[in-house]
């Protein structure tokens, strides 16, 4: 765990970054550069074409909209950038909004309640984690495994039901506040800041988050090199599970009402949005920043073309095709950098 | 013929798939021979719904199988994957009609996929009746027993513009799935109940939120942000209601109405999150299927046509005119 440098075989990010960084560039890294051009276009074009969009309101809507399916993007991250994937991960979340709001309902205070739904996302990150390392399978299959055993156990714990949230404390991320006497915010969107500069800081600022890199961009090198792969990966899948777990929070602070069959396309969306954020699916490229920037782009797409008048399934046409530009543009630079 | 969720998406089929499917198929081809026909001479009836897990089917599969305990019948449960799992349906027709059954109470998937295997099961003399949902032609099956949802969309749509009284109306749609039967008659009702057409300028705003609470919400938000002056509401059932309620929660002004009945739905009217909701009765459905074939077995008389199953408006606030019946009868009556 002490290696602070990937393998001598992968020159991944220095050769395609150019040679004099600007902080922008150090901050985001160079994988957010193609989402943060096509946030900015968006949000250009949204400005000139809608009276609606370009204003404080809108803005907080969009940072709203943005939380639920952009935490499930962080913890998304954490795992494609192992060169794996998450399909369960909306599962876990709602199985933990189901678990938070039966148990907050009845039996006990919220705060508790909460907890309880942390530990049991975090245990599900660590079964999954688990079965990836210790049986070698590969996550797809793993989490195509745990997607369905959850999404069922979540409708056989519901039984057809919804539960309602009324505890302070579960619904405390979707509290209004104002900044500055009018910019409305949402405690959960402190809660988001603290976890992507959390997540930031421990991929590029720690030796845990060069391991994570090295794993995802060659495990067998990354292991060579005196990585324990097998505990990097554990440890990414347990911190993932935690991730769902406040992205469940975030769930019931904007819904205060968790539903077995809410977030149906949750694993996917926050796969789009890793994707267009620009982090490779083939692992060890990419970032928190460009995940947020990625999430962001979706986001402001569906609120900007609605407010545009654009028909709703137009807009899946457009973010489908943002993903594929997005891998091609990931598999030019690749090809560039080899 | 409504349901109140649309709990698979076609995405997640696209993932998924396969994989279901091949679990789908070898839990359901189990039956195999013959000997298992109608046990200890009980009438053997089948219950093929859409899905497992939408609270709706939930609801029908446990009215089906108290009917058929109480006329001493055996009620053989099976369901499709996803909703749209033509697949996983028609292989439970071929598992029914293996082991023996009598009749087959089916919620069609919307396509014309099951078509055949329902055919295969009447040409062997099995009573087919279509539940909630009607099949395209409608005479694939004997009959239909479904809530008529042109006429719910008419009442929710009749409501709503009664209940906007004499301002100038600002409509949002919020559908379901587009192609979808149901979402198709209830929306063609609330225009022909609301007094307007797809083209009118009172309309806003339109958005897919395939039944899904998350995804109303989101689609609310953004249509309000466009036009803060809409006042009223249209969803294709109560999730998608709860959507809307929740992006409009302290706006007031805006009638927000939807279809389905459901305890928690009703609940939300009576909190005066939505204003109203027209209930369906899955209940009576399920009954009324399964003494059908019970009758069919014992005289061989068969059911026909298209039977309604009702629908009733339930509000809080009436409006002079429409029938309506207050929360209280509605919680007392409302499923799931």
């Amino acid at each position: 765990m002490t290696t602070t440098h990937t393998s001598p075989t992968t020159p991944e990010a220095p050769t395609a970054r150019p040679p004099a960084k600007s902080l922008l560039a150090r901050l985001i890294g160079n994988a957010a550069a193609g989402p943060l051009a096509a946030l900015v276009i968006a949000v250009i074009v949204f400005a000139l074409t809608t009276d609606t969009f370009f204003n404080l309101d809108n803005g907080s809507l969009i940072v709203e909209q943005f939380l639920v399916v952009g935490t499930l993007a962080l913890g998304q991250t954490l795992i494609i950038l192992t060169a794996g994937i998450d399909l369960a991960n909306a599962a876990i979340m709602v199985l933990g909004t189901l678990v938070i709001a039966k148990l907050g309902q009845h039996s006990m205070p919220g705060g508790l309640a909460l907890l309880v739904g942390v530990l049991l996302c975090t245990a599900v990150g660590a079964v999954s984690g688990t079965l990836v390392t210790r049986l070698r399978l590969p996550p797809f299959i793993v989490t195509l495994g745990v997607l369905s055993v959850l999404t069922a156990t979540g409708q056989l714990f519901a039984n057809g039901e919804s539960f309602a949230v009324s505890s302070g404390v579960l619904t405390f991320l979707g509290k209004r506040s104002y900044l500055f006497g009018q910019i409305e915010v949402t405690y959960g969107m402190g809660v988001a800041i603290v976890l992507i500069v959390g997540l930031w800081f421990l991929l590029t600022q720690t030796s845990w988050g060069r391991n994570v890199y090295a794993v995802g961009d060659d495990e067998e090198a990354a292991r060579l090199t005196g990585i324990n792969t097998r505990r990097t990966l554990l440890s990414v899948y347990v911190l993932a599970g935690f991730v769902y777990a406040i992205a469940a929070w975030q769930a019931l602070g904007r819904i205060p009402n968790a539903d077995p069959n809410a977030f149906q396309t949750g694993n996917l969306d926050s796969i789009t949005a890793v994707v267009i954020g620009g982090t490779s699916l083939f692992g060890g490229r990419g970032g928190i920043p460009g995940t947020v920037l990625g999430a962001l782009v979706v986001t402001v797409l569906t609120n900007g073309l609605t407010q545009a008048g654009i028909d709703s399934l137009y807009q899946q046409v457009a973010t489908g095709i943002l993903v594929i530009v997005a891998v091609a543009v990931d598999r030019v630079v690749r090809r560039r950098a080899a | 013929m409504g349901h109140l969720r649309f709990p698979s998406r076609v995405p997640v089929i696209a993932v998924t798939g396969a994989a279901l499917l091949v679990a789908g198929c070898t839990s359901t081809k189990s039956g195999g021979s013959d000997t298992s026909a109608s046990s200890g001479g009980k009438v053997s009836i089948g219950l093929v719904t859409k899905t497992n897990s939408n609270p709706y089917f939930v609801k029908l599969r446990e009215s089906a199988q108290a009917e058929a305990d109480a006329k001493g019948a055996k009620l053989i449960a099976l369901a499709g994957k996803f909703d749209g799992d033509n697949q996983g349906q028609v292989d439970a027709i071929n598992n029914l009609v293996t082991q023996g059954v009598k009749g087959i109470l089916i919620t069609p998937s919307n396509s014309t996929g099951v078509l055949g295997a329902i055919k295969a099961a009447r040409d062997k003399g099995i009573l087919v009746i279509a539940l909630d949902t009607a099949t395209d032609p409608a005479s694939a099956v004997d009959a239909t027993f479904a809530t008529d949802n042109e006429a719910a969309g008419v009442k929710q749509g009749k409501y709503v513009k009664g209940a906007l009284g004499s301002k100038k109306p600002a409509v949002v749609l919020l559908d379901g799935t587009p192609g979808s039967t149901v979402d198709d008659l209830r929306h063609k009702g609330f225009l022909a109940g609301f007094g307007i057409t797809s083209g009118s300028s009172e309309i806003k705003g339109t958005a897919v939120t395939n039944g899904d609470q998350t995804k109303a919400q989101t689609a609310m938000e953004n249509l309000y942000q466009r036009d803060h002056g809409i006042n009223a509401v249209y969803t294709i059932n109560e999730p998608a209601a709860a959507g809307a309620a929740q992006a409009l929660s302290g706006k007031t002004g805006v009638v927000i109405g939807s279809i389905d009945g459901s305890c928690t739905g009703v609940g939300n009217v009576k909190s005066g999150k939505f204003a109203a909701t027209v209930m369906q009765f899955p209940k009576k459905m399920a009954q009324d299927g399964v003494d059908a074939v019970v009758d069919f077995a014992k005289t061989a008389k068969k059911p026909s046509g298209f039977v309604d199953t009702g629908s009733q408006l339930i509000t809080d606030k009436p409006v002079a005119g429409l029938d309506s019946k207050d929360t209280a009868w509605g919680l007392k009556n409302c499923w799931g």
